[in-house]
C-alpha cells in the first residue's frame, strides 16, 4: 500500500523486512496486554513505536518540514503510509478508514498550512464521534509563539473540534502522549484527538520507549447502566402501546448492531435509525422503518411522531433528526441509552437515562424486559404507513435520467457488504434513501458537519480499510455530486497510484443541487451561485488521472456502465448526467414537525 | 438495466418507459396524504425537550448557580473551559481561577445564570474536558466572596473614609483627586457598598467575580476531601 515503507529500501534491504521490535504483536485492545514498544533513539521513533504498539496499521498524510522527522521514522516501520494529494484528503480518508475498520484512523500533516488543511476533517470527525488521531508537525518549541515560518496555533485552532488535543512537551514523553491520544480517541464516546509535535521534540534523542498505551483515567466509563434505571426503563417498554426503537451512530460505533437486532426482534418493536445509524438494523427487515429526519422516510417520521415510548440508543438528537423539538415524539416517554452523560437531556429530555455502552445496555434491557409490549396494532399501523408513504420517484421516458434510478441500479448490482461513501447534497440523500443497507459500517458519509468533498477521500480510506481487513472483494462505491466531486477529486490520483478498486458515480446535475432545491423552495427560484454549468467532463478528467472514465446520459446506458465500472479492477468514474431539476423528497422543512413532511414540492 | 428491472417505481402520466413498470401499486407522491391531512398528536414538548404536562407549565426560569470545578493546572485549561462556555452560549456571570492546596490542581469557580437544564449541561460538558477532575454546583449556603477595587473622586475625603470604614473596606491609595478603595464580601454586601460609594462619583472599578467554598464539612467539588493547612486536598475518583 505504501509508497515508501512497504518496499524494502534499496540501500538497506533489511530495512522494511525487520519492523521495529514489538510491532508485529500489535494490535491489542486491552491496555494491560499491549506490548511496550521497541527500542527507540529519537522522539519521532518513539511516536512511531507508540503507534505500532497501539495497533495502527495505516496512516494517511502529506509530508512537510515540521513533520519530516516522524516520516523519517515511518520509513522502516510496519505502518503503511498513503500519501494523499491534500491534507483534507488525508483526514477524511483516515476518518473513513476508522468508520469501516472500527479502529481509530490516523492522519499526519506538517505545521501551519498542513495542520489547517486538516481542520475541516477533524471537525467532521468530531461531529460524527469518529475515532481518529491527527499528528501535526509544529515549529521547534523555541519558535512557538513567534509567528515563525509555517507556524499556526494548532492547539488553539483545534481545541473546540477535538475530544482533546496535546502539545508534545519533550522527546522522553512524546511516545506516551501519542499512545494516550490514540487510546483516548476510542475510549468511551469516540472522537478525534490531536498531538502537536514541535520539530525539536521529534528530533531530540531519547531512549525512553513508550509504555503500554492507555486512555487517561476516567475517560473509559463504566459500560453498564444503573440497574434500577434499566428496570424502570424495562417497565416503561413493557407498558408501551406504540414502542419504537431509534438507533443512532453510537450503535454502530459500540459494535452493538447484533444486540440492537436481538432486542428489537425479541420484543417485536419497530425500528427507525438516524442517518449515521444506517446499517445498524437491516432495512429489509419487516420491523425496519428505515431512517428518520429531514429527508428520512415518511413512515419513519410518522412513527416518531406517534410513538408513546421511544427507545433511543446512541443518538444525540441532532436537529436534522428532530425537526422542531416541541413536536418531536411529543407523546413519547424517552428511554435514552448513551455512553456520554452530556448527551442525556441535552436536546430531548430523557425520562429514562441509561448511561453506558450501547451493546451492554441493550443486553441489560433485553434481559430486563420480561414481556413484549402489546404492540400488534402499532406494528400494523407502521406497516400501513409504509404502504402510504413509500419512497418513490417518477421515471417517464422523455425525462432525463433520474439519479435515484442510478442508486438503485448499483444496489441491485452489488452485494450487501458493499461500502458506500458520499459527498454532501442531494446525491447523499438519494444514496441513503434508495439503497437498502443491511450491515453496519457500510454507510460512510459526513453527517453532523455535512462536508462537501467527503466522498472521494472517504472512498480511498474505506477501500484501504477493507483491503487491510482482508476483504478486497467488497465493492466500494462513492456517490458524489458534481460540486462535491470537484472539491476533492485530486484524490483520484491517489486511487490510481495505489490501484484502488473504487467506483465513483458522479450524479451530475450541473447544479449544487441541494442549494438549487432550497432556492426553488424558499428563495423564489433565484439560483444565485448554484448554477454549475461550467463543470468539466468528468469521464475525460478520470482518464487524465489514469482512471477508467465513462459517461451516461440515458436509462439504457446505466446497467452496462455500472457493470463495466464494477468489473474494472481499479478506480472508475461514471459521469451520470441526471435530471437537473430532480428534488429530494420527502422533506421536513427545517425546524418543522416530523409528521408534516412534504412529499411534493408544492407542500413546502 | 432498462426494461426488465424488478423494482416497483410508479409510472406517471405518459410514463410508458419500460423502466417504470405498470404494475406498481405504490401511491405516487401526489397521491399520498398531504401534511395537514395526516393524524397529529396533541402533545408537545417545551424548548428543553421536556414533555409538557397540560396542567403543569413546564417552562424553566433562569437562576443563579455557583459551579466549582477542580482541574489539573495544565496550560490551556482556562482556555478550554472558557471556550466551552462561549461556544455553547451559556450565560456566565463570572469566572475565577486559583490554586488549591494540591500542587498541580486549580479551582475554577463559575457563577452562571441559567435554567436548571442549562446548569446541568454546563456541569456535564465541563466534566467531559480532560483536565477537569471534578465539577459540581456549590449549594446555596456556600461561603462566597468577591474582591473589588474602586476609584472615586476625592472631593470629600473624610466622607469617603467614613463609608469605607462602614463596609470594612481599605483605602489603598489617596491622592488629591482620587481615592482607591478595596472591598471584599459576598454579593449583597458589595452591592450595598457600591450604592453608598456612588454619591462620590465612581471613576473606575475592577471586580474579580465571586469565588466560593462549600460551608462546613461539605466538599466543594464532588468527591473532594477538604484538607487543612499542610494536609493537601485529595480527591477520590
Ligand atoms: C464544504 C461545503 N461547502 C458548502 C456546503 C453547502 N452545501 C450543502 S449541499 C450543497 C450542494 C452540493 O452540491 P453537489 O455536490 O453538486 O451535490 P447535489 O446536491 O447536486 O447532489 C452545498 C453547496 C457544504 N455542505 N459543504
Amino acid at each position: 500500500m505504501s509508497d515508501t515503507a512497504a518496499h524494502p529500501r534499496e540501500d538497506d534491504p533489511e530495512g522494511a523486512e525487520e519492523p521495529a521490535e514489538g510491532a508485529d504483536d500489535a494490535p491489542a485492545a486491552d491496555p494491560d496486554e499491549t506490548p511496550a514498544a521497541g527500542a527507540v533513539s529519537t522522539g519521532a521513533e518513539s511516536v512511531v513505536a507508540a503507534l505500532e504498539a497501539a495497533g495502527a496499521e495505516t496512516a494517511f498524510g502529506v509530508q512537510g518540514g515540521a513533520i519530516m522527522p516522524v516520516y523519517d521514522a515511518l520509513y522502516s516501520s510496519s505502518i503503511d503510509h498513503v500519501t494523499m494529494a491534500h491534507e483534507q484528503g488525508a483526514v477524511h480518508a483516515a476518518d473513513a478508514y476508522g468508520v469501516v475498520s472500527g479502529e481509530p484512523g490516523l492522519c499526519l500533516a506538517t505545521s501551519g498550512p498542513g495542520a489547517t488543511n486538516l481542520v475541516t476533517g477533524i471537525a467532521d470527525a468530531d461531529m460524527d464521534s469518529d475515532a481518529m488521531l491527527a499528528l501535526t508537525g509544529q515549529v521547534p518549541t523555541e519558535f512557538v509563539g513567534n509567528d515563525a515560518f509555517q507556524e499556526t496555533d494548532t492547539i488553539g485552532v483545534t481545541r473546540p473540534i477535538t475530544k482533546h488535543n496535546y502539545f508534545a512537551g519533550g522527546a522522553d514523553t512524546v511516545g506516551d502522549t501519542v499512545g494516550e491520544a490514540f487510546e483516548l480517541s476510542r475510549a468511551g464516546r469516540p472522537g478525534p484527538t490531536l498531538v502537536d509535535l514541535p520539530k525539536d521534540v521529534t528530533q531530540d534523542e531519547t531512549d525512553e520507549t513508550p509504555g503500554p498505551a492507555a486512555p487517561p483515567a476516567g475517560t473509559d466509563p463504566d459500560p453498564n447502566a444503573d440497574a434500577d434505571a434499566v428496570e424502570a426503563a424495562a417497565r416503561a417498554i413493557e407498558e408501551a402501546e406504540r414502542p419504537l426503537c431509534l438507533f443512532g451512530g453510537g450503535v454502530i460505533k459500540a459494535e452493538a448492531s447484533d444486540a440492537a437486532r436481538t432486542f428489537a426482534r425479541t420484543y417485536g418493536i419497530p425500528v427507525t435509525t438516524t442517518m449515521p445509524g444506517i446499517g445498524s438494523f437491516p432495512e429489509d427487515d419487516e420491523l425496519s422503518l428505515s431512517w428518520a429526519g429531514m429527508h428520512g422516510t415518511g413512515y419513519a417520521n410518522m412513527a416518531i411522531t406517534h410513538t408513546d415510548c421511544l427507545i433511543a440508543v446512541g443518538t444525540r438528537f441532532d436537529d436534522r433528526l428532530t425537526g422542531g423539538i416541541d413536536t418531536f415524539a411529543p407523546e413519547a416517554e424517552v428511554v435514552h441509552v448513551d455512553i456520554d452523560p452530556a448527551e442525556i437531556s441535552k436536546n430531548v429530555y430523557a425520562d429514562h437515562p441509561l448511561i453506558g455502552d450501547a451493546e451492554r445496555v441493550l443486553d441489560q434491557l433485553t434481559a430486563a424486559v420480561r414481556e413484549a409490549p402489546d404492540a400488534e396494532a402499532w406494528r400494523e399501523r407502521c406497516a400501513e404507513w409504509k404502504e402510504t408513504y413509500p419512497l418513490t420517484y417518477a421515471t417517464p421516458e422523455d425525462e432525463p435520467l433520474k439519479p435515484q434510478f442510478v442508486v438503485e441500479a448499483f444496489d441491485e448490482a452489488t452485494d450487501d457488504d458493499t461500502i458506500v461513501t458520499t459527498g454532501v447534497g442531494q446525491h447523499q440523500m438519494w444514496a441513503s434513501q434508495f439503497w437498502t443497507y443491511t450491515e453496519p459500517r457500510t454507510w460512510v458519509s459526513s453527517h453532523g458537519l455535512g462536508t462537501m468533498g467527503y466522498g472521494v477521500p472517504a472512498a480511498v480510506g474505506a477501500r484501504v480499510a477493507a483491503d487491510n481487513m482482508g476483504e478486497p472483494d467488497r465493492d466500494v462505491i462513492c456517490f458524489d455530486g458534481d460540486g462535491s466531486f470537484l472539491m476533492t477529486m485530486q484524490e483520484l490520483s491517489v486511487a490510481v497510484r495505489e490501484d484502488l478498486d473504487i467506483t465513483f458515480a458522479v450524479l451530475n446535475n450541473e447544479y449544487i443541487g441541494m442549494v438549487r432545491q432550497w432556492q426553488d423552495a424558499f428563495y423564489e427560484g433565484r439560483h444565485m451561485a448554484s448554477d454549475y454549468t461550467w463543470m468539466p467532463e468528468f469521464d475525460k478528467l478520470a482518464e487524465a488521472f489514469g482512471a477508467l472514465g465513462l459517461r451516461v446520459d440515458d436509462y439504457d446506458e446505466v446497467a452496462p456502465a455500472v457493470e463495466e465500472a464494477l468489473d474494472y479492477d481499479g478506480p472508475a468514474v461514471i459521469d451520470f448526467h441526471v435530471d437537473p431539476e430532480e428534488n429530494v423528497l420527502p422533506m421536513v422543512p427545517s425546524g418543522g414537525a416530523n409528521g408534516k413532511f412534504a412529499t411534493a414540492e408544492d407542500q413546502l | 438495466m432498462s426494461g426488465d428491472s424488478s423494482d416497483s417505481r410508479p409510472a406517471t402520466d405518459g410514463g410508458s418507459a419500460a423502466d417504470a413498470p405498470d404494475d406498481d401499486s405504490r401511491p405516487a407522491p401526489s397521491e399520498q396524504p398531504g401534511p395537514e391531512e395526516r393524524p397529529h398528536p396533541e402533545g408537545r414538548r417545551n424548548l428543553e425537550g421536556i414533555r409538557i404536562d397540560p396542567v403543569v407549565e413546564a417552562e424553566h426560569e433562569s437562576r443563579r448557580a455557583v459551579i466549582s470545578a477542580l482541574v489539573e493546572d495544565e496550560p490551556g485549561v482556562l482556555a478550554r473551559v472558557s471556550g466551552l462556555v462561549s461556544r455553547r452560549q451559556f450565560n456566565i456571570e463570572s469566572l475565577t481561577v486559583g490554586p488549591t492546596t494540591v500542587e498541580g490542581h486549580s479551582r475554577i469557580t463559575m457563577v452562571v445564570e441559567e435554567t436548571d437544564p442549562g446548569i446541568d449541561q454546563i456541569e456535564k460538558q465541563m466534566a467531559k474536558l480532560k483536565p477537569v477532575i471534578s465539577v459540581g454546583e456549590v449549594s446555596g449556603d456556600a461561603v462566597t466572596a468577591e474582591l473589588v477595587l474602586l476609584k472615586v473622586e476625592a472631593d470629600d475625603p473624610a466622607a469617603v473614609h467614613a463609608v469605607c470604614d462602614m463596609y470594612d473596606g481599605r483605602t489603598l491609595d489617596a491622592g488629591p483627586r482620587t481615592i482607591t478603595v478595596q472591598l471584599t464580601g459576598d454579593e449583597a454586601r458589595i452591592d450595598d457598598a457600591l450604592d453608598a460609594f456612588r454619591q462620590f462619583g465612581i471613576i473606575e472599578i475592577a471586580r474579580t467575580g465571586q469565588t466560593a467554598l462549600a460551608r462546613g464539612d461539605t466538599p466543594t467539588a464532588p468527591g473532594e476531601k477538604p484538607g487543612t493547612a499542610g494536609e493537601p486536598t485529595t480527591h477520590d475518583s
